[in-house]
């Protein structure tokens, strides 16, 4: 009974939006990593994406909110650090969502990333060339940084490695 | 001396400081030299507060004295803020942050690549997180270093001279104590002495790339992360930044 159950509440946080990449689910970005239940209480287990990334909080407000509308209580919301999140967790259909909304999934894996390294050959999500610049590493979110397209001449954001 | 008191100094202090320099970086808001990097230094400034927090929250969870992560921030006087100096000087020029930002960065880099290996699970968690962000905060001090050290006479000037000021303030980052060493010989803490080399090694290569001039070892300030006497600027900070908590007790938004 409850392994089914289970099933539902994580099949329902899974679907909750990040707030400032809505294209994405906090199940798709690997926010979400299991649902547990120990003697009637569920616990939910969440990783942050960015130390201080606002979403969290908003997160956590709408893993309440559907908690509560199917009334799976008592639930503790429990974060947990290790392993640290990383954009490897993303799934090629995650990717190929932020590609179509305009955005450059990050490419290659985090762990390959070198302090001080070469600058990241990335990919414009329009059309598709290398031959792109970076114009800031920080962007309008912590997880994106700002590139320009030499092609098309069009500033794009990529979603950085991490 | 108790390893439970030990621990909860310890989040403090990385808590702190922390909080207190990002508390600084954010002042860049609305005020960057140009857009993207008032967007980056406010992004770091966001990074290193929820690094802040991360430490804040376990050091009211190892207290136990039901306080929480809001009640450290906002009701502590000065003296009872264990953050380091260089973090609590008032902001400067561009260079000057910038010159803060590196002394910072790379310490926190070396600091935490120890980090990662402590028992403490939560605090080995905490590090690998911060970790990958400070990564990106190294690249974007050091790329600024080269950029303002070998640009123009100005800059170089102006870069030299931040240099030459925070250089007392380094000392710090490397000073132990008991919490300290209790820490290390229960494998949870750092041993600063093992991270200074590394960090005095980049820091030359960083700074000779940039055509700047490391200080020779000299007179050091004193450690405010142990005993929280501070310099005056700490005081302004926390008049501004505890205001509405405690003219406004228990407010929510």
């Amino acid at each position: 009974m409850v392994s089914d159950e289970k099933i539902n509440v994580w099949n329902e946080l899974y679907k909750i939006p990040d707030p400032e990449i809505p294209m994405l689910t906090i199940g798709e970005l690997g926010v979400l990593r299991k649902v547990e239940n120990h003697d009637g209480t569920w616990y939910v287990y969440i990783t942050p994406t960015y130390s201080g990334c606002p979403a969290m909080h908003m997160f956590e407000e709408e893993i309440k909110r559907v908690m509560e509308t199917h009334r799976w209580i008592p639930f503790e919301i429990k974060t947990i650090y290790h392993p640290a999140w990383t954009t490897d967790w993303l799934s090629e259909e995650a990717k190929e969502k932020l590609r179509k909304a305009g955005i450059a999934p990050p490419e290659g894996s985090a762990s390959k990333k070198a302090l001080l390294g070469e600058p990241d050959e990335v990919t414009c999500p329009k059309c598709g060339k290398k031959d792109t610049k970076k114009i800031s590493e920080f962007g309008s979110t912590a997880c994106k940084a700002l590139y320009f397209c030499n092609n098309c001449k069009d500033p794009f954001e990529y979603f950085k490695c991490l | 001396m108790d390893l439970k008191e030990a621990l909860f100094k310890y989040c403090l202090r990385l808590g702190d400081n922390n909080l207190i320099l990002s508390h600084r970086l954010s002042e860049w808001c609305s005020n960057g030299p140009t857009l993207e990097e008032d967007v980056a230094l406010t992004n770091i400034a966001l990074d290193k507060l929820g690094q802040a927090r991360f430490f804040l929250q376990y050091a009211a969870e190892i207290e136990g004295k039901g306080r929480t992560e809001d009640d450290l921030a906002y009701l502590r006087y000065e003296h009872e803020f264990f953050n380091t100096k260089l973090v609590e000087l008032p902001r400067g020029d561009f260079a000057f942050t910038i010159v803060r930002e590196l002394i910072n960065d790379l310490f926190d880099l070396f600091f935490y690549e120890k980090l990662l290996h402590s028992k403490d699970e939560k605090l080995a968690g905490i590090a690998a997180k911060a970790l990958k962000e400070v990564k990106y905060h190294v690249r974007h001090a050091s790329s600024w270093i080269i950029r303002l050290g070998d640009g123009t006479e100005e800059s170089h000037r102006r870069s030299q001279n931040a240099i030459n000021e925070l250089w007392p303030y380094t000392g710090e980052l490397f000073m132990m104590d008991d919490v300290d060493k209790t820490l290390i010989d229960a494998g949870i803490g750092v041993d600063l002495a093992s991270i200074k080399p590394l960090w005095d090694s980049k820091m030359k290569e960083i700074l000779t790339e940039a055509t700047l001039q490391m200080p020779e070892a000299g007179w050091m300030q004193n450690p405010s992360k142990f005993n929280g006497v501070h310099t005056e600027h700490l005081g302004y900070i926390l008049a501004e930044m505890q205001y509405l908590p405690r003219a406004y007790p228990g407010a929510k938004w």
